[in-house]
């Protein structure tokens, strides 16, 4: 089983819809929400990552409704040059994907784990932490 | 037999490359095993190391004369500001000092990209940095201003001089408010959400002296990659020992350093331009002291591990702003360091601000010197101030 994350648009005149809890009730994927945003025009976007045998009907359900769905490609990553294993950020991360391995106490970044939430990019005193497109 | 060697001795030992050093680490397992009256005489130096962020940082540049001369007044680093009013062309970058059209907190949390210590970090690392500085005009120093581009190659001298470095001990930082703050000390989620420490424990060095039995005016230190020495107490200088409400003793807290060295043979990978995030900028510095194995009793608090060094818990949310005395217990180093601590009944995880891993290098480093003879020990001309000088701090009132 595995699990992607994808970017999801939504124009105006779905947001009203329960198109999260149709993806779990009747493809049961599991969800979870890494970033949401509702504009002003009432238009959506939703960061989620889904895991599920049912990935690829999800998928398909969505944009028979519209949903315009594009894998995420933003990814985080850990510039070693910059990086002194301070480990400040490790506490923070809230996944686990940043954590010190011990006893040498050097700061990993696992990124499978990362949710792209970018709190480690303002949070490293080097800057070690970048984002990528 | 009691054991007492000499500075002397020690150094001969060195120039003949007959000198045993280990690192502080290695000692706290050595003494562990074989006890502290053989290590005493088996060891020659014990050398200790931290790198984490250190305010209270900075360097003094002499650039050189113009032609014609001129007497700076205002001088700028690649837009960062430094204080020039010294002398006609010499100038101090402080590592926290940020340019004049940085945001700084008015969006917050502030980012602080670039600062003074990146300034520092730019010139060590050989880089081209931007010169501009303005002037009133004299008789003698006509010229009114300059825009330049300067290397460290290029100036005449370039002296790290830190006034305030390598904290003896220091807070576990934790945040009792229900909101994110941004410190010195890091991110700070609210409701105990994490803990922050910031030093390197068993290899910190004035923790593995710390009673300035050996560390004083002119002990020759590693400093930001190249030789540097002690040459005073830091400012804020307040030796003493940690005590819970009971009276019981967590070990000794409170002492500084000042500390000198030429800029010029130092590295961009020991001296760090710094960023944390919603509070400034600032330098992080590579820092190592080696400690002569004169006696028994230098040895034995040389030899102290992380299970038996303590930080006390600070709340950061509301005490420590409002400079409410505030302790929420006593942890040991080894605790921190596993991860996860306990506060208020509460299990928080734990990260360290200045790197293990790096300050682990430093005192590898600096061992690696006095083995090949390169450095020699610096025997003080005088010692610091220790917690029996009883030293209070003064606060400002207003």
């Amino acid at each position: 089983m595995s699990s992607k994350k994808v970017v999801l648009y939504f124009a105006a005149d779905i947001t009203d819809q329960p198109i999260i809890y149709r993806l779990v009730k009747d493809y049961d994927l599991v969800i979870n929400i890494l970033q949401a945003d509702i504009n002003p025009q009432k238009e959506g976007t939703l960061v989620v990552e889904l895991t599920g045998d049912n990935f690829g009907p999800g998928i398909e359900y969505l944009r028979r409704l519209g949903v315009a769905v594009q894998p995420l490609t933003e990814e985080i990553i850990q510039n070693e040059e910059k990086c002194v294993s301070c480990g400040a950020c490790t506490a923070i991360c809230p996944t686990g994907a940043l954590y010190i391995e011990r006893p040498d106490m050097i700061v990993r970044f696992n990124s499978d784990r990362c949710v792209v939430c970018r709190l480690c990019v303002k949070a490293c005193p080097m800057k070690a932490m970048e984002v990528r497109f | 037999m009691t054991v007492e060697k000499t500075y002397q001795e020690i150094n001969e030992r060195i120039k003949k490359g007959q000198a045993v050093v280990v690192t502080a680490e290695e000692l706290v397992s050595m003494v562990k095993e074989k006890g502290v009256t053989r290590v005493t005489s088996e060891v020659d130096v014990v050398t200790t190391g931290t790198f984490g962020p250190m305010c209270s940082s900075g360097a003094f540049l002499s650039l050189g004369h113009t032609k014609p001369r001129m007497k700076t007044h205002k001088v700028w680093l690649n837009d960062v500001p430094a204080y020039t009013g010294i002398a006609a062309v010499d100038a101090f970058i402080g590592a926290t000092e940020v340019p004049e059209d940085d945001p700084l907190n008015s969006v917050y949390p502030g980012e602080f990209r670039y600062g003074g210590g990146h300034v520092i970090q730019d010139l060590v690392g050989g880089k081209t940095v931007r010169l501009k500085a303005t002037a009133y005009g004299t008789d003698c120093y006509p010229r009114r201003e300059i825009e330049t581009e300067i290397t460290i190659n290029d100036i005449n001298e370039a002296i790290l001089f830190n006034p305030r470095n390598a904290y003896q001990n220091y807070n576990c930082a934790v945040n009792l408010t229900r909101r994110t703050i941004y410190t010195y000390m890091g991110m700070l989620k609210g409701n105990l959400g994490n803990a922050h420490y910031s030093t390197s424990g068993q290899l910190s060095p004035l923790l593995k002296d710390p009673n300035f039995k050996t560390i004083g005016v002119g002990t020759r230190i590693f400093l930001g990659g190249g030789v540097g020495y002690v040459v005073w107490n830091g400012t804020q200088h307040f030796p003493g020992i940690n005590m819970d409400d009971s009276g019981t003793g967590f070990g000794h807290a409170g002492g500084t350093l000042s500390v000198l060295g030429d800029l010029k043979q130092m590295s961009p990978r020991w001296l760090a331009g710094t960023s944390m995030l919603g509070y400034g900028a600032t330098l992080t510095v590579g820092l190592g002291i080696p400690i002569p194995m004169l006696n028994e009793e230098v040895c034995r608090y040389a030899a102290a591990g992380d299970d038996e060094l303590y930080a006390p818990i600070v709340d950061y949310g509301e005490q420590y702003p409002n400079f409410i005395p505030s302790n929420l217990g006593y942890v040991s180093y080894a605790e921190l360091k596993s991860g996860k601590i306990t506060v208020n009944g509460k299990e928080v995880p734990s990260a360290p601000m200045s790197s293990y891993s790096r300050a682990k290098e430093i005192a590898g480093t600096l061992k690696q010197w006095i083995q090949k003879g390169d450095f020699l020990l610096g025997e003080p001309v005088q010692l610091l101030p220790n917690t029996e000088a009883g030293i209070k701090a003064n606060s400002l009132k207003g």
